[in-house]
């Protein structure tokens, strides 16, 4: 892990996280699905600099290779026929992967302290080396983007080319993109690259071009330019309105503190309970009477020995006198 | 080997083999499961060999718990459903809690609280297991939808609250009644301590062992 300085968040920790470095700008990726021409060099350059090797899939009659994300396949390439209603088809090809979010649902949801940490430049990183393989950044996650390697039960996905981008560089997919499709700098820098591009679109008549940028997640560091923003599912099931599951919220946030408290305090009244009220002794076995039927001897004739309790002996329990 | 004639056999060799099993392998689920619900207790998760192994070895110990209170509990649920005078001593818990036993009625072998602790365990380790078993990672998980699991995850840390706390106060309810965790180490009670505890329970053991003299 770099860049261990620059932490604003770190997953199963409760304290602040190292941040002691100044001033660091968000960065952000920004995808211009209109100009992908799905050419995968993307794919390929992840593999390289990331130095992954997938294993050899299988064709299902589409141009998606692998057909989905794997722990050796951070990034892919989607692909969507999409008829529209005037009868025209539609190539929309979309790169998915990480989104980055400002508001990262796994990291909300990792139980390990450390394994997954956001940088101040927005980075969503896995310290894989404390991953314990339990999957719940894949609950956390609404864009179902984590990954478990069967080899080593680690998750893994698109670190944003942390590495290359805390030495300066952009990220490998963005360094070989052939048609400046993905792009890399300060998010407030592609935001304003972003809306120029969504303007040129609605110009060429993409009336609702926009940028994918989702609120529910607090914004991304990976954005999309799509030229059809008010329908995101179009591209390979991207989440109109993405944001961590209430479920998620539920079970990773109040509950924790509150259920943690009631279970100490349920102890804390054991305590306090045997300290003012005492135990219930153990009754004194009487050896005349242990022959007697149980019936004959009537309830108190069991009661406690030496005195402790006043009371027992003058009162007939409420089953006897029935 | 005779029982001497002030004892009354409260649990067999095998229940407590059973019991004593079950409180081991629950002391290490809870200590595990503890350690992925809240970040205070992760440290816990070392008393299965550290986090990593504690992700393996807590759905595997949860099987085992599973099949030994499941066996338990067919045994012994005539016994746990509610019985003559149960009503009674339920309204009068505070006597119950301020140790004024001689104004309760007499009960069967086991108190509406212990009935609740059985009934409490029998919902909660159902839960445990359905949300166990779609959480289960690298087995079982892949095949449920991610929504599901997430539905899955909140029941199981909710129903594992409610076992845990259901276990303090039955491990409370142990201390507090001198005399009961000698019935579950060593198997027996005293006549005195049956009848003063459980009436109507004492009654049926004396009278089946007039019977058999």
């Amino acid at each position: 892990m770099d860049n261990s300085q620059n932490i604003i968040a770190r997953s199963a920790t409760t304290t602040a996280p190292p941040q002691v470095r100044g001033h660091v700008e968000e960065v952000a990726k920004l995808i211009d699905v209109s100009k992908c021409i799905g050419c995968k060099a993307c794919q390929v350059a992840c593999m390289e600099w990331n130095d992954l090797r997938d294993e050899v899939g299988e064709c299902h009659g589409t141009y998606d290779n692998p057909t989905d994300l794997t722990a050796n396949s951070w990034t892919v390439m989607r692909f969507n026929e999409h008829e529209t209603e005037d009868g025209d088809l539609e190539w929309l090809i979309r790169k998915d992967g990480c989104m980055h979010c400002a508001d990262p649902g796994c990291l909300k949801a990792c139980p390990a302290p450390g394994a997954i940490v956001q940088y101040a430049n927005g980075i969503v990183d896995f310290d894989s080396n404390h991953c314990i393989g339990c999957g719940y950044c894949i609950t956390g996650c609404p864009f179902d983007i984590p990954r478990i390697s069967p080899k080593d039960q680690k998750s893994y996905k698109c670190t944003l080319c942390s590495d290359r981008v805390n030495a300066g560089m952009e990220p490998a997919c963005v360094k070989t993109c052939p048609t400046n499709c993905i792009e890399f700098g300060t998010k407030a820098d592609m935001l304003v690259r972003a809306e120029k591009r969504v303007g040129d679109l609605k110009a060429r008549g993409f009336r609702d071009a926009g940028i994918y940028d989702p609120a529910g997640v607090g914004g991304t560091h990976v954005m999309y330019v799509l030229h059809h923003a008010n329908d995101p599912n179009r591209y390979s099931g991207l989440p109109k309105d993405p944001r961590i599951s209430p479920l998620v919220g539920a079970w990773k946030g109040a509950t924790k503190p509150i259920m943690s408290a009631i279970i100490g305090i349920t102890a804390f009244a054991g305590v306090i309970h045997y300290m003012t009220k005492g135990p219930k002794e153990e009754p004194e076995d009487d050896p005349g009477q242990e022959d007697a039927p149980a019936d004959t001897l009537g309830y108190d004739a069991t009661r406690r020995g030496s005195g402790q309790h006043e009371g027992s002996a003058g009162e007939r329990p409420r089953g006897e006198e029935r | 080997m005779r029982t001497p004639r002030h004892r009354l056999i409260r649990y067999s060799p095998l229940d407590r083999a059973n019991h004593w099993s079950m409180a081991m392998i629950f002391i290490l689920l809870a200590l595990s499961g503890l350690a992925f619900f809240h970040p205070a207790f992760f440290f816990l998760s070392h008393t299965l060999g550290g986090p990593v192994w504690a992700r393996i070895l807590h759905p595997f110990l949860g099987v085992v718990l599973v099949l030994l209170f499941y066996a338990m509990a067919a045994r012994h649920v005539s016994r746990n459903l509610l019985g003559e005078n149960d009503v009674q001593w339920m309204r009068q818990i505070r006597d119950v809690l301020d140790n004024r036993d001689e104004k309760l009625p007499p009960i069967g072998k086991y108190n509406p609280g212990q009935k609740l602790v059985f009934w409490s365990l029998v919902v909660s380790i159902a839960l445990l297991l359905l949300s166990g078993v779609i959480m289960w990672r690298p087995w079982f998980a892949g095949y449920f939808p991610i929504p599901l699991i997430r539905f899955a995850s909140l029941i199981h840390s909710l129903s594992a609250f409610v076992a845990i706390v259901t276990i303090v106060i039955h491990i409370y309810a142990a201390i507090w009644v001198k005399g009961s965790i000698r019935s579950m180490t060593r198997g027996w009670v005293t006549r005195a301590w049956a009848r003063h505890h459980h009436g109507l329970w004492a009654r049926e053991q004396e009278e089946k062992q007039r019977e058999h003299s």
